[in-house]
């Protein structure tokens, strides 16, 4: 199996524009054809990451594996490097298998106006995009990939999106494209002041060598990049724009996937290359953080369109996972990985159940809604068990992503201010009030009740089978990964410990040693 | 079955699944898995506390080390290693620690039987194991025992009284999964573990609140449970975190315990757990003053009611106290006496509850309160360092309430058109309901504390153990609830049973109750007499079963039977009851004037709107957060926010169109490198977009990159 050590990554990456290649050949009107090719690429593609996860080494899961390293742009000594670890394998892996479950739910609704063939090459090329940037291990390379996600996007948006669609595409567009602009300065800086290389691995080795006010200011270059795709408050206000216009499936991609590529950034990139930048800008970011999830919970709690509330629960939700990051300790780099992974699942999730029902009622006001779990039962406790899930409740994938970024809070690494940290704790503690509030309102509201005079009569579909066959799988992870947080966990951490070392005291390293 | 008893919580999991999955197709919608699953969990409950009484009681508890108060020796912290590695006996995973026999110690507790631990890895985050499994003791055999038994008694009480409703199997699939929480919470063996069983039960209380959601009050009242019990998980994932470190990274409840009592844990830490642990309790046990709740609970069925509402999950917070009671016992110097936290959240809860059952018309919400009252007993009970009657009278309280409220489920159910409303529609009941009769005023007598019935037990225990352990204050606030739980329990059997039927009761022919109704109140009803007993002096098995290594670690005292304390609590008990008789059975009034007018018609409006505390709560605090506060962060969100996105732009329109040019040329060209295609399509897209906004964030975009640009340059 030594070709496939050699190139399951890159097939994993460029499957898809395989399809793409095909797609292109084949006349629009053929449109089964069309959804034929793109389920078999996403499912080939899947394969593989399938093939990679069982041939990757779980007992060294902080090693790269699968790394391949050759020439491409030799004037600026950027590589072809790519690797897996314990930190992207859980996110390459999701990214695969929601672009598969995306594909299948868009089976026989497309959005207006229609053009599968458009449509479904877009979500290809943004499958590409999306691998690619987990798996990156060279600054250029990750940009490349960074910055190819957003022109599917931007299309899908622009073309496929609601009445507002045109400012939101762009504004989606301009906002994301600033923070890369001065997230490759910061490339460049340090391409510059630490030993001309673009690669990652080097740089780690190279870059915390420099004074920690030049670490200081690159990193804000790297967070402003970063933050902005996470969203944080307050660079998030495309983000509700856009996935208010988005179309479903747009919105599932936008949520589940997207949004960690900007927290991804801060563990691969920014954390081990800039620590001293790292540990002078945690406490902003944790306040950051903690604000974004009050905040977050505040802006859901003002909605009336069901689905703009679930965007605005994204703000709070990536707050966690940006509080666990901001820790720079081992159990909050879990749990921000953990918390990506089921934010990408219940929230892509949440989505789904957004667009289905707009689809039903051609309405997502809540104050027009209501008696769901009447109209179409099976939609409705989909939603309530989804609810559950995103407030964190234990035994579901969400609790894994809160309640040990909250630990976590607790105890900081050494060189950041314990009082601020725990005051961080209890603020976000009581965002899971919060959460509560805004995600049970919302169940209250569409689903408890009778339905209202304007769709008493309605005729209301319940789950058909495209939405079984797309959300099932879904459904049973949101609980494995619950009942069974072991699955990431351990493939995380030892990776985790990579990052986490550095912020480490010689004293902490020598304490952890022995209590284990 | 000691080691095997995770099987418990298994099966009813399991059971679960097969009535979500299964039981519509069954003949009896899933409820014969229910009761089975039920019948099956109690049989091995009942075993399992066969095989814990059984067990030998060969353990023997080293005094407590406490290195905050007398001169630290190695020695000592010896022992403290030896107390906590025998304590995982039976699976010991801890180093073997050298004995710490040698060391003379200064008392001798008798010997108990040793806790079994079983534990399997969950999983590892941080290089820390962090595992999951059982801990049995006394406490969590108690526990299992009526849990089950009562969970039982109201699966076969459902058959009739959900019989025909809508969502019958749901209703049975949520019960067996809301016993599952609280069967997982009572073993776990860890705290991380417990808040599963914690939360689950939140879950299925929501669920089964709001299992009418049709109508809105049941959805309000279930969302407010919710909200109101998660308002004190706040304090639950706090302290568990706190906890988490401050037992050297461990979820483990025996080491934090032992953690605690030895003085490994900085006092103020502890505090601040205790103190966080404390605000989980006051949500999840309905303390004052986030009781509010419960009352509105009874929205829910009432078998629902009697399980959940009363006899089990909201004494989970009881038995957290119970359970982490090193800790408590720690930070809040319970030994010392005088007034700590918990005891006079318990204090002041058993009190404001009991006052607020006077006023109610339904029957469920005289018992609603009435279990308010009662979880203040329990807490204050813990407050004052009398563990074992805190936890006697849990056991007593969930036979005798659970027998209450399914008497009230009987009477609607077959007496007063499913009416709840002791006023208008009852009355005069016990001609037509004989058994519902009998067993709802044994269970009222047990609930005043009137000897030799089962509240009489374990209510004695606490007030005795509340003087004697220098909370005398304590003791006065418990005797002046029993006389008030006596005076409004008659009230409700006089409005309930006596009298003529009015309204419902004398249209609808009332009629006793069928068997799967009676059968359960009967069985209940024999329990509430005897179940006492088993810690009546002479007998004291339940102190002996249930006593364990933190509580002796502790050095908790344990109080001989007192007949003085035992008549004094008996005669005033017994002047509620005259009380009530008088009033209610004879007429007799105290002067002419009417309650609810003059001086005191002030203190029946207050009561009446009770304290005003949901007014303050949904009126001020939820409306504040949802209206002004919510609406007015998402106006500065869009007007403030937004409007520096989109106002930068405008500010630099003069430069836009030149601007735009050069964007066009740079940006685009950054990207390029790899992507010509998307360049290509990024500029079609831009040209066919409304270029005025697109300057404006152009604009604002190279202003932005040149700045930091040249911050680079010119400081790195």
């Amino acid at each position: 199996m030594d070709w496939f050590d050699d190139w399951a990554l890159t097939l994993a990456v460029f499957l898809p524009l395989v399809g793409v290649a095909f797609m292109a050949l084949v006349p629009k009107d053929s449109e089964a054809t069309h959804k034929a090719i793109a389920l078999v690429t996403t499912l080939a593609t899947f394969a593989v990451t399938i093939g990679i996860c069982a041939n990757f080494d779980f007992d060294h899961s902080g090693t790269p594996q699968f790394e391949v390293d050759r020439t491409w742009i030799e004037v600026i000594n950027s590589r072809y490097h790519v690797f897996i670890d314990g930190m992207s394998l859980p996110l390459l892996v999701l990214s695969a298998f929601v672009t598969v479950l995306c594909v299948i739910y868009s089976w026989d609704h497309f959005p207006e106006p229609h053009n599968p063939k458009a449509f479904l090459i877009l979500m290809l090329v943004l499958e590409t995009g999306m691998n690619g940037t987990f798996i990156a291990e060279d600054l250029i390379l990750f940009f490349v990939f960074f910055e190819l996600v957003l022109l599917p996007m931007y299309f899908m948006i622009g073309v496929w999106g609601g009445e507002n669609r045109q400012y939101a595409s762009i504004k989606f567009f301009l906002y994301t494209l600033f923070g890369s602009a001065l997230m490759i300065l910061s490339f460049l800086a340090l391409y510059f002041k630490a030993g001309n290389t673009f690669d990652i691995p080097g740089l780690m080795a190279e870059a915390p060598k420099l004074t920690s006010g030049t670490q200081t200011l690159i990193f804000a270059g790297l967070f402003m990049g970063f933050a902005i795709k996470v969203p944080m408050f307050p660079f998030h206000t495309w983000l509700p724009d856009a996935h208010t216009e988005a179309p479903t499936v747009g919105s599932v991609l936008l949520a589940a996937i997207l949004l960690k590529l900007g927290t991804y950034g801060f563990i691969r990139i920014a954390l081990p290359i800039l620590p001293e930048g790292a540990e002078a800008w945690a406490p902003w970011i944790g306040l950051l953080a903690v604000i974004g999830i009050i905040y977050g919970a505040l802006g859901c709690l003002a909605q009336k369109d069901m689905k703009r509330l679930i965007a605005f629960s994204s703000v709070a939700h990536m707050g966690f996972v940006m509080l666990g990051i901001s820790t720079l300790t081992d159990y909050g780099i879990n749990a921000a990985i953990f918390g990506m992974v089921a934010h990408g699942l219940i929230t892509g999730m949440l989505f789904f159940l957004a667009g289905s029902i707009h689809e039903r009622f051609h309405t997502r006001d809540m104050d027009r809604l209501g008696g769901l779990l009447k109209q179409a039962p099976h939609l409705g406790w989909i939603l309530g068990f989804t609810a559950f899930a995103s407030l964190g409740l234990p035994g579901l994938a969400g609790f894994w992503g809160e309640f040990p970024a909250i630990l976590s809070a607790y105890n900081p690494a050494s060189s950041l201010n314990e009082s601020v940290f725990r005051v961080y704790m209890v603020v976000a503690a009581i965002g899971t009030v919060l959460a509560a509030g805004y995600l049970l309102w919302m169940y209250q509201r569409v689903a408890f009740g009778v339905p209202t005079k304007e769709f008493e009569n309605a005729h209301i579909h319940d789950v058909h089978m495209p939405e079984w066959l797309s959300w099932a799988p879904m459904l049973v992870l949101i609980v494995v990964l619950g009942v069974a947080p072991f699955l990431l966990f351990d493939v995380t951490d030892d990776a985790v410990q990579g990052v986490a070392n550095v912020f480490r005291s010689a004293g902490d390293l020598a304490g952890a040693g022995h209590d284990h | 079955m000691l080691a095997n008893a995770w099987v418990i919580p298994a099966i009813t999991f399991v059971s679960f699944w097969l009535i979500l999955f299964f039981g519509k197709r069954l003949p009896y919608k899933g409820a014969e898995i229910g009761v089975t699953a039920l019948a099956l969990a109690f049989f091995l409950s009942l075993a399992t506390a066969g095989a814990w009484v059984s067990r030998p009681a060969d353990f023997e508890v080293e005094p407590p080390v406490k290195t905050g108060e007398s001169n630290v020796h190695e020695e000592e912290h010896a022992i403290a290693a030896a107390v906590e590695s025998e304590e995982h006996a039976p699976n010991g995973h801890d180093a073997p620690a050298p004995s710490g026999e040698d060391h003379g110690a200064e008392e001798h507790h008798e010997p108990i039987r040793e806790a079994v631990q079983r534990e399997v890895t969950w999983f590892e985050n941080g290089q820390v194991t962090i595992k999951a499994g059982i801990h049995i003791d006394g406490l969590a055999v108690s526990l299992l025992v009526v849990v089950s038994l009562i969970s039982l008694l109201v699966h076969v009480f459902s058959t009739s009284y959900m019989h025909g409703d809508e969502r019958f199997t749901h209703y049975f699939a949520a019960l067996s999964l809301f016993t599952t929480g609280m069967f997982v919470l009572v073993t776990a063996s860890n705290t991380l573990q417990a808040l599963f069983g914690w939360e689950l039960m939140g879950l299925c209380s929501f669920m089964l609140i709001g299992h009418w959601w049709e109508d809105s009050k049941n959805s309000n009242a279930a969302l407010k449970a919710f909200f109101t019990t998660r308002t004190g998980d706040v304090g639950l994932l706090v302290g568990i975190s706190i906890l988490f470190f401050a037992a050297g990274e461990t979820f483990d409840i025996a080491t934090t315990n032992h953690a605690a009592l030895a003085g490994d844990i900085p006092k103020g830490v502890l505090l601040g757990a205790a103190a966080a642990l404390l605000v989980a309790v006051i949500g999840k046990s309905a303390q004052f003053p986030l009781h509010t709740w419960l009352p509105d609970a009874m929205a829910g069925p009432t078998p629902v009611s009697a399980l959940i509402h009363a006899a089990t999950m909201v004494v989970a917070g009881v038995y957290l106290v119970a359970r982490l009671y090193g800790v408590f016992w720690q930070a809040f110097d319970i030994e010392a006496g005088g007034y700590n936290p918990v005891a006079m959240t318990g204090g002041v809860t058993l009190l404001i509850a009991a006052a607020l059952a006077f006023v109610q018309r339904d029957i469920k919400k005289v018992l609603a309160y009435s279990t308010v009252s009662q979880l203040g007993y329990m807490v204050m009970a813990l407050g004052v360092g009398a563990w074992t009657a805190g936890i006697f009278h849990l056991f007593t309280h969930a036979f005798f309430k659970a027998c209450l409220f399914l008497g009230a489920g009987s009477v609607s159910h077959s007496g007063s058109h499913h009416s709840f409303d002791m006023v208008d529609d009852m009355g005069g009941l016990r001609k037509y309901m004989p058994w519902t009769y009998r067993t709802f005023l044994v269970a009222t007598i047990a609930l005043a504390g009137i000897f030799p019935f089962a509240g009489f037990w374990s209510k004695d225990e606490i007030l005795l153990g509340a003087g004697e352990n220098g909370y005398v204050a304590f003791m006065i606030v418990g005797l002046v609830g029993a006389f008030m739980t006596a005076a409004y329990m008659f009230r409700c059997v006089y409005l309930t049973f006596f009298g003529e039927p009015r309204g419902a009761a004398a249209h609808h022919h009332p009629h006793e109750s069928p068997p799967s109704i009676v059968v359960p109140l009967q069985i209940l009803g024999v329990l509430s007499i005897v179940a006492g007993l088993l810690n009546a002096p002479g007998i004291e098995k339940f102190s002996e079963w249930t006593s364990n290594a933190t509580v002796l670690g502790a050095g908790v005292e344990h109080h001989e039977f007192s007949i003085a304390a035992a008549l004094l609590s008996l005669a005033i008990a017994s002047g509620g009851i005259a009380t009530a008789y008088a009033y209610y059975w004879r007429g007799v009034r105290v002067g002419a004037a009417k309650y609810d007018r003059g001086p005191t018609g002030v203190v029946y409006r207050f009561l009446g709107n009770k304290y005003y505390l949901d007014h303050l709560y949904e009126g001020v605090i939820v409306r504040g957060i949802r209206e002004p506060i919510a609406r007015g962060a998402y106006w500065f969100n869009q007007k403030i926010i937004d409007g520096v996105v989109n106002g930068a732009g405008i500010a630099a329109r003069g430069l836009a169109r030149f601007v735009y040019e050069v964007l066009d040329q740079r940006v685009v060209d950054g990207v390029v490198n790899g992507t010509g295609l998307a360049s290509e399509g990024a500029g079609a897209g831009l040209r066919t977009m409304q270029t005025g906004k697109v300057q404006q964030y152009a604009a604002l975009m190279l202003v932005g990159t040149l700045a930091f640009a040249g911050l680079l340059w010119a400081f790195v």
